[in-house]
């Protein structure tokens, strides 16, 4: 009978979807509520919590390191916006026009970096950034005429390395998924543009960038996403979650540092609602200023 | 015929830029890992001092590298295995059938994709503790074996599956599973391929949470060893930079052998809508 039951057509769904439904309720679910629950407590790892009411988002939200950590995430992913979407369209543009030879070649050789993990990027990075004269970053810049930099002991320097670093990964990940939105677009739409004579930028302007949106509209989302909650990289290239003056300090580093060094559950559960609203406020009106939730039904 | 050229250098110049990091760090394999901390990462080729010894050293001395390759090669092997098989039979649930719950499941996988993981850090650090599950690779693997991204992918995939396949299986008297394993997973292997890349690739170089979960040293991960190469009393350049440069091999041979149905295959199921 329960044989019977479990192969029934009204069934099967149910058992498809069953790990789904337990790994969401367990990992994913209960952490989130508990999480929420915890940013109202004070509480450590092994002893037993105490209710403090939103003492924990008030005191956030006066925290100047909390502050400074929310400005570096938002300028780093203000940063990977600017500079991961509009340059890997136009490569991709550029490397999907019929001018263009050894398309395959360049496609996966700058998916290389990509590869690599961010404990060794960040290490490749941080001794290209080094402050000795000889170190990759100063010498290229010493053939400008320009000083040693200390780049990872500056605030702006050291956010222009880290968004070098993403550059360096993403730009052609990004690129990729361009390339795959340009496939999808019908090639008489050019063709007809050309009849009417109109130049490469209209065509570009008019078609290209219209039809490439549902790309244009993930890239968006995922860059928004992982532009918020980068830590990684931070901390592989300061050698730690401590970085002089907090400079490359992120909301997720700021997290961690409470939760886990300092053993601060609550105050770090406070972050990590935070953040949540944060990045969905800042997700949902991008989805919604570009029209995307009328697409998405079956 | 000048804009071609001028389109063909621009990608050779930004060809160089892209393999520059990777050129230095293979020539720093070949220099003692003092230069390093004396002269920071360069491009000089000063034979004087550049030798084999990190190679030997990476494959004689005595050290944990190996430990740590062997630990990230299972565990990842494990993880890709066991995500793709769960979230792709998830997926089917949500591309082949209707029922009542789907949509608002399938919300769950969006909202899942949108939530940024590192907010769960410390209430699954707890979860991990009291289910007892530290320093085990089983809290690495279970959180993410319903993969959200990958279920959305399998499922935007197999919505271009012809209804009829299935039917003819109802029609010979093959059972749902059936179906599922016989008839459309077989269907499925470019996907496959294409998404075992993207969670091999997050698998082999995942750092943050393995590190996290991971207290015993004999279970290190590769991303993690290396990272525990570099202490604020001192680090071992000899062993890192040769170390990172050999740990980016093996995920380099899974993206040359499936990179025919990686470039199709990744956006497939993202950009469609």
């Amino acid at each position: 009978m329960i044989k019977r039951f479990v192969y029934s057509q009204k069934v099967a769904p149910y058992v498809f979807v069953l790990p789904f439904i337990l790994i969401f309720l367990i990992f994913w679910f209960y952490p989130l509520v508990n999480s929420f629950v915890m940013s109202f407590q004070d509480r450590m790892l092994g002893q037993d919590p105490k209710w403090v009411g939103e003492a924990n988002y008030s005191k956030l939200l006066t925290d100047k390191v909390f502050l400074t950590a929310i400005k570096n995430s938002v300028v780093y992913m203000l940063g990977t916006l600017v500079l991961l979407i509009p340059f890997p369209m136009l490569f991709a543009v550029m490397i999907n026009s019929k001018l263009m030879v050894g398309r395959e070649f360049f496609k996966s050789s700058f998916f290389l970096p990509a590869l690599t993990s961010v404990a060794v990027a960040g290490t490749i990075f941080r001794l290209t950034f080094g402050e000795m004269e000889g170190s990759l970053m100063n010498s290229f810049l010493g053939l400008f005429g320009v000083e040693p930099i200390k780049f990872l002991k500056n605030g702006e320097w050291s956010m222009a390395a880290l968004l070098i670093l993403a550059c360096w990964r993403w730009t052609g990940v990004n690129m990729l998924y361009y390339l795959s939105g340009l496939k999808s677009i019908d090639n008489e739409y050019y063709e007809a543009a050309s009849i009417d004579g109109a130049s490469a930028w209209q065509k570009f302007r008019t078609i290209t960038m219209p039809l490439l949106k549902p790309t244009t509209v993930y890239v968006t989302t995922i860059s928004i996403y992982a532009g918020l909650a980068m830590f990684t990289e931070s901390l592989m290239m300061f050698n730690g979650n401590n970085s002089p003056k907090n400079i490359g300090l992120t909301i997720v580093g700021f997290l961690y540092r409470q939760g886990i060094e300092k053993n601060k559950l609550g105050y770090a559960a406070a972050v990590g609602i935070i953040l949540l609203v944060i990045a969905m406020v800042i997700n949902l009106t991008q989805l919604k200023f570009s029209g995307m939730f009328k697409k998405e039904e079956d | 015929m000048i804009s071609r050229l001028v389109i063909i250098c621009f990608f050779i110049i930004l060809f160089i830029i892209i393999m520059i990091p990777f050129y230095a760090v293979a020539l720093s394999s070949f220099k003692p890992g003092e230069s390093l901390v004396r002269y920071g990462l360069n491009l000089s080729l000063d034979f004087k001092i550049m030798s084999f010894d990190n190679f030997i050293y990476l494959f004689t001395g005595e050290h944990d590298y190996f430990v740590w390759f062997w630990n990230s090669m299972i565990l990842t092997i494990v993880q890709v295995v066991l995500t793709l098989f769960v979230s792709a039979f998830v997926a089917y649930g949500f591309a082949a059938y209707h029922f009542k719950g789907k949509n608002f499941l399938f919300i769950c996988v969006l909202l899942i994709m949108m939530v940024p993981f590192e907010i769960l850090l410390v209430p699954l650090y707890s979860l991990i503790n009291d289910l007892k599950m530290v320093n085990s690779y089983s809290a690495i693997i279970l959180p993410g074996i319903a993969n959200a991204a990958t279920i959305f992918f399998f499922r935007q995939y197999l919505r271009s599956i012809p209804k009829e396949i299935i039917q003819s299986g109802r029609i010979d008297g093959a059972n749902e599973y059936a179906i599922y394993f016989r008839l459309i997973m077989p269907i499925m292997k470019p996907s496959f391929a294409a998404m075992a890349i993207l969670n091999g690739m997050n698998s082999w170089n995942n750092l943050l949470w393995p590190f996290m979960v991971l207290g015993d040293q004999s279970k290190y991960t590769l991303p993690i060893g290396l990272k525990t190469l570099l202490t604020p009393y001192g680090n071992n350049y000899d062993l890192l930079i040769v170390g990172s440069f050999f740990s980016i091999i093996p995920i380099f041979i899974l993206f040359i052998a499936f990179q025919k149905y990686f470039i199709d295959g990744m956006t497939a199921g993202a950009v469609k809508g």
